[in-house]
């Protein structure tokens, strides 16, 4: 019995991460720069399909494809933020960034499909990924710990940027009151895409790392965009421990759910959404909307 | 000649103009899902068709046939009812052929009666399809004829306990049902019996769940495509392959293009199918061969482009029997009784159920000279749709 436990408090840790990585990103975007970007799960799909092709095509090693997959999605990303992203921050209204940002979506699908085609494309991992591991009392997906580690930095790295440098301290500034930032002389559309780069970068990363959860077919940007809202929405956005928390105890829900009645299937995972939310209105550990 | 024969005449030269010429098109809507996750399925549906047409032309009998293809997509009953009535009503279709799914071919059934047209199944794998219309003829397998051998070779490789995992809808219960009866006949018992829904991602669960029941082999069904692939990847990666415990399945869930994305890892899976790639037979070399100098890529072949090819064999042969004419009863009892050599193997078109009766070989997953194939181990003969002779 306390084996079970444990092993399913690992899949859900596993899972969580997975669910973490691809959604801290547009929890930056939605706190922090206050655009809902629908267009997030396009660019984390953009990110898995590019390192399909350097995986698979160009031979390139994991780590390297997944570098390509974030630099090549934060470059694609650039002119999409010189043009339409930079005219909704902050203070346009919810439904034009809702539409821009859908609209943004069907268009990289749209792209994506004819470029490289209906099909599911594999984001192959390499052998000291694969298998599992034995951690003593049960088996372990290789890669799972590799999600979970990557999680884990990716959630310490960003804090350190937030809490501990200065570009953390002028982003919450301009966040905060970008007016009195600008009249302080800081750069609040260098910051904002910045920012918008590092939201991006991190949608790409978690594309390449959650692929064998979500696996990468044109579809994917509309598919999976419920799941990566609902983990901002329940941790509250803009904030990091939020997330974790989020994506912690809704992995829990789900796999503890579809261990015991895998015929519920999504249920559970919703029910833990509309039970949280319930509780908290601005998500685990959001901030009033001001 | 005076006016008025003159114009009877000329009336009814216009109507033998009108009533068939003589050099018509039939056509054959084929719906599959050319587009989405299945869409591989699909494509293999046209390369099975357009291998078929390269080797006897696109006349028959005198009349010029022509395949038109839409697209299934997911599974969409409402969505492929609404194809087929267009194919049916707008592009005048003689005969309708494909249906990846269950549930769309259900859904076009109700049609055939009305549109007197007989439907060539080319995968829709549930037993009971084929007895929703007289006008149904199957190319492809049911999970029946797939899982009882599955079953007793089960048994024959020494496995007592064995876990059931399906997927959630018609063809897994189906599955489910044929290897439990089967299996728990001949002695075995069955310790776990989970359905998956079809929106599965996240396997890790379920292999704890079987982890934990102690079986000693486990039997899957999933529709072939992304969940196949994440259901076996998630068997050798949380360790139960590592630990002993065996995996059997139909050969839905080891396509012959997923081996190499499977990697050496899955070696040693046994599965029951009607066909394999592999297969080592003249039919099936030349077959391969037509669909190479076709363009198409045999690694990317799969079951469905030999369920295409044998069926568009019978599209012929109906329109031979019925000289190009709309006879669905006439179409249909010129196949019954049947007998071919189909790249599979040999197959007959059984008279009772319609459906498609075939060799069903044992698998085993073995890597032959670098390449990862299902090599056929052990045959079992002339299987019938076993769902359909119990009823």
């Amino acid at each position: 019995m306390l084996l079970t436990i444990l092993s399913l408090i690992i899949d859900a840790v596993s899972y969580g991460m997975a669910l973490f990585i691809i959604s801290i990103g547009l929890s930056i975007m939605m706190g922090l720069m206050r655009v809902v970007n629908l267009a997030h799960g396009a660019f984390a799909m953009i990110g898995g399909y590019l390192a399909s092709y350097a995986l698979v095509n160009l031979g390139a090693p994991y780590l390297i494809a997944a570098l390509i997959a974030v630099v090549g999605t934060i470059i694609i990303s650039i002119p999409f933020e010189l043009l339409l992203y930079r005219r909704i921050y902050r203070k346009s209204d919810s439904l034009t960034q809702l539409l821009l940002t859908i609209g943004v979506t069907f268009f990289i699908i749209g792209v994506m499909n004819f470029v490289f085609g209906p099909t599911v494309k594999p984001v192959p991992l390499p052998s000291w990924l694969s298998g599992p591991v034995d951690i003593g009392f049960r088996m372990v997906p290789a890669h799972r710990i590799f999600v979970v580690i990557c999680g884990a930095l990716t959630a310490l790295a960003l804090w350190v940027l937030f809490d501990r440098t200065d570009f953390g301290v002028r982003l919450r500034a301009a966040v905060d009151d970008s007016d009195m930032a600008e009249s302080l002389g800081i750069r609040t559309d260098v910051l904002y895409l910045l920012t918008f780069a590092l939201a991006v970068g991190l949608a790409a990363f978690g594309g390449v790392v959650g692929a064998e959860l979500l696996p990468i077919e044109p579809y994917y940007a509309l598919r999976y965009m419920v799941i990566f809202l609902v983990v901002v929405s329940v941790g509250g956005a803009g904030s990091i421990a939020g997330a974790l928390a989020a994506s912690f105890l809704l992995g829990l829900a789900d796999t503890t759910g579809k261990y015991f009645m895998p015929e519920y299937g999504d249920f559970f995972f919703y029910a833990a959404v509309i039970a949280i939310v319930f509780l908290f209105p601005n998500g685990l550990l959001g901030r009033e909307s001001g | 000649m005076n006016g008025l024969s003159g114009l009877l005449l000329a009336a009814i030269a216009f109507s033998m103009l009108g009533a068939g010429a003589f050099a018509d098109t039939i056509k054959v809507g084929v719906i599959g899902p050319m587009s989405g996750p299945f869409a591989l399925y699909g494509q293999n549906f046209k390369m099975g068709i357009d291998a078929w047409v390269a080797e006897h032309g696109s006349k028959v009998a005198g009349h010029d046939v022509e395949f038109v293809y839409r697209d299934e997509g997911t599974p969409n009953p409402a969505h492929s009812k609404a194809l087929a009535q267009e194919l049916l009503v707008k592009d005048k279709v003689d005969y309708l052929a494909g249906a990846y799914f269950t549930p769309d071919a259900m859904a076009i059934a109700p049609l055939l009666a009305e549109a007197k047209t007989p439907l060539v199944v080319m995968n829709a794998a549930t037993s009971s399809i084929t007895t929703k219309s007289p006008y149904i003829v199957r190319t492809s397998f049911t999970m029946w004829q797939n899982a009882v051998p599955a079953a007793k070779a089960a048994k024959a490789a020494g496995a007592k306990k064995v876990a059931i995992a399906v997927s959630d809808y018609g063809p897994g219960i189906d599955a489910e049902e044929a290897f439990k009866k089967t299996f728990e006949g001949e002695g075995g018992s069955i310790v776990e019996s989970i359905r998956m829904p079809l929106s599965t991602t996240d396997f890790s669960p379920i292999m704890q769940r079987i982890k934990d029941s102690g079986a000693d082999m486990i039997f899957t069904f999933l529709p072939s495509g992304p969940p196949t692939l994440g259901f076996v990847k998630a068997y050798i990666d949380n360790g139960l392959k590592v630990q002993g415990v065996k995996l059997i399945s139909t050969g839905d869930v080891v396509p012959d293009p997923d081996l190499a994305a499977i990697g050496d890892a899955g070696v040693g899976i046994l599965s029951t199918y009607h066909y394999s790639v592999a297969h080592d037979s003249p039919e099936n070399k030349a077959f391969l061969a037509q669909i190479a100098k076709d363009g198409g890529k045999v690694g990317e072949v799969t079951m469905t482009a030999v369920a295409a090819y044998d069926g568009a064999r019978l599209i012929y042969k109906m329109i031979e029997a019925t000289d190009g004419k709309r006879d669905p009863d006439k179409a249909i009892a010129a196949l019954k009784g049947t007998q071919w050599m189909s790249p599979r193997g040999p197959v007959s078109i059984d008279p009772e159920t319609r459906h498609i009766r075939q060799n069903v070989y044992l698998r085993k997953v073995e890597n032959v000279d670098g390449k990862l194939i299902n090599k056929e181990i052990e045959t079992y003969k002339d299987q019938p749709d076993w769902g359909l002779e119990k009823h």
